[in-house]
């Protein structure tokens, strides 16, 4: 049976991934919109407004048994809700708003010039993305994805209401420090917290520790 | 090498339209500073899409809205060099150009060689664009053009970030550059830098070509206001003709003669250098109150005025001047005088 550390680094590392790849990919596409730039952007950002319960709502409304999606996953004996993906999905959607906003800032601060430049030259569009955008917007990705796993870690709602509280399964650092408290064993809570702090702070540290060397 | 350009775009502040063409020749676009001469340059090179027109370089559309042809940037083959050189920070000088060259592996590193050796960037292959001065920057940003595939050079501002005593060095090399490439399209609104470079002028103000010829006939015969300031007339006023030989110059309270004075005439205009001190008076000599002396590094600057409700004339007069309270007798010979259309 997992601890609720091992849960949580386990959903973290996997949602962030996911969440890296994901943000790019919208930042991306979000920045070449002529049109519904702002709608697309809105839907994208909404989960950072709105109340984590209400995005784990909306999750067990859309994996749900009655949803379309659950009907046909059930057709392959798979069903989300309450399991450790649905962590994963719950930290990733979370998370991509913080993800997908710090990349595509740190796309729109490239020089404009460069990118004219690259295209007179010849340079394709795809080239330009893989060769130029990226690797120039290197510092605002990573910020992003640091933004991005610290988030995760700190899921509670979304998670609570999608993936559950399962011990040994679904239950992560912040879940647990709920549930700790909820059965009155405050010692359990306090060390869990203390743990989720030092290993923030660890994290935080280690980040700055690293960017501020170049 | 031959380009064609009509094109039309709705700005902010006015329309910009401009037709014009180039042949194997530099072409300049004189303009002050949010005239349209950059977005001109832009939509040649297909960063920006003006809503209508036509350009064709060497037999190619690269731009047509009848047909609805619209070549991306990437084929155009037209080199854009930018005002802060736009050289990829995450590349060394080498990976810049060879980024940029075209043909088989070989074909790249002979490039990347020749253009090396051709801007004196050798020894600095390997370093990154924040260790170049703004010299070495503007040569790699040439090298990598001229590595790639562009049949015209579109150069925006080049010298405009730099200082002066740089520019005069970078300015003959970009000569020797624009020689062997044989043909490109220069924006500026430095006059003395445009007269040096250029074969022919344009004079663009307010999204329109006002003038254009060769730099000889624009900078002698500047044709309106606009084009007579950029060329660096200083004195200009508003004038009228009232006989064949007479004009009647208002701001400067002066009746001129003057010969073959066309009928549209609205401005007139005289070099601060054209004007000459004479000791009396006679046909377009005039005595002027002096009011104001102004050394500069060579000369003096002395503005002086015909009348107390006149609009004043500079005058540049050499380092002997020292007459420099009172009055003085200028003479504007007629075939000084600049005629304006307006």
């Amino acid at each position: 049976m997992d601890s609720p550390l091992v849960i949580t680094l386990k959903t973290s590392i996997a949602a962030t991934a996911v969440t890296f790849f994901l943000g790019i990919f919208f930042a991306r596409a979000v920045i070449n919109l002529r049109r519904f730039k702002g709608i697309a952007d809105a839907i994208l950002t909404l989960p950072m407004i709105l109340p984590p319960t209400v995005v784990g709502f909306f999750l067990l409304l859309i994996f749900g048994k009655r949803s379309t999606i659950g009907k046909f996953l059930l057709q392959f004996d798979v069903s989300l809700v309450f399991t450790w993906q649905a962590a994963v999905i719950a930290a990733v959607v979370v998370s991509l708003p913080l993800m997908y906003r710090t990349t595509r800032g740190a796309f729109e601060q490239l020089d404009r010039n460069i990118i004219d430049a690259a295209r007179t030259l010849g340079v394709s569009e795809t080239k330009i993305f893989w060769q130029i955008m990226l690797p120039n917007a290197r510092f605002g990705i990573l910020a992003g994805t640091v933004l991005a796993f610290t988030r995760t870690m700190g899921e509670f709602g979304a998670t609570m209401m999608f993936a559950g509280n399962i011990p040994g399964e679904t239950q992560t650092m912040s879940t647990a420090i709920y549930a700790a408290v909820q059965a009155n064993d405050y010692d359990l809570a306090f060390q869990q917290a203390i743990l989720l702090v030092v290993l923030s702070m660890i994290f935080m540290v280690a980040v700055n520790f690293a960017t501020a060397k170049k | 090498m031959k380009l064609d350009v009509y094109i039309r775009k709705n700005l902010r502040d006015f329309v910009l339209e401009v037709e014009f063409s180039v042949r194997d020749e530099i072409f300049a676009l004189l303009g002050a500073s949010g005239s349209g001469k950059s977005m001109t340059l832009k939509i040649i090179a297909g960063i920006e899409k003006p809503d209508e027109g036509r350009i064709t370089l060497n037999g190619r559309t690269l731009f047509d809205s009848a047909k609805k042809i619209n070549l991306p940037p990437q084929v155009r083959r037209v080199g854009y060099l930018f005002q802060n050189y736009a050289l990829f920070p995450n590349m060394t000088v080498a990976e810049n150009i060879l980024f940029a060259a075209i043909g088989t592996r070989d074909e790249k590193l002979f490039k990347l060689k020749e253009n090396l050796a051709r801007f004196k960037l050798d020894g600095l292959e390997n370093s990154y664009p924040h260790e170049l001065s703004g010299g070495q920057a503007q040569r790699v940003a040439f090298a990598r053009v001229l590595a790639s595939h562009a049949e015209l050079l579109l150069l925006d501002e080049p010298f405009s970030a730099l200082d002066s005593h740089l520019k005069w060095q970078l300015e003959r090399e970009l000569n020797e550059v624009l020689k062997i490439y044989g043909a490109a399209i220069l924006v500026s609104h430095d006059r003395a830098e445009v007269f040096r470079l250029a074969d022919r002028v344009s004079v663009i103000n307010a999204g329109k070509i006002e003038a254009l010829g060769t730099k000889h006939e624009i900078f002698q015969r500047p044709p309106t206001k606009a084009a007579a300031l950029l060329t660096g007339c200083q004195n200009i006023s508003a004038a009228k003709k009232i006989s064949d030989d007479k004009i009647f110059a208002e701001d400067w309270q002066l009746t001129l003669s003057a010969k073959k004075i066309p009928d549209d005439l609205k401005f007139i205009g005289i070099h601060a250098h054209a004007l000459e001190s004479c000791s009396e008076a006679g046909e377009n000599i005039f005595p002027f109150e002096i009011i104001g002396v102004v050394e500069e590094p060579l000369n003096f600057t002395v503005t002086v005025r015909a009348a107390e409700n006149a609009l004043p004339l500079r005058w540049q007069v050499d380092k002997n001047f020292r007459d420099k309270n009172g009055e003085v007798f200028l003479c504007l010979l007629a075939d000084k005088i600049i005629f304006l259309r307006g």
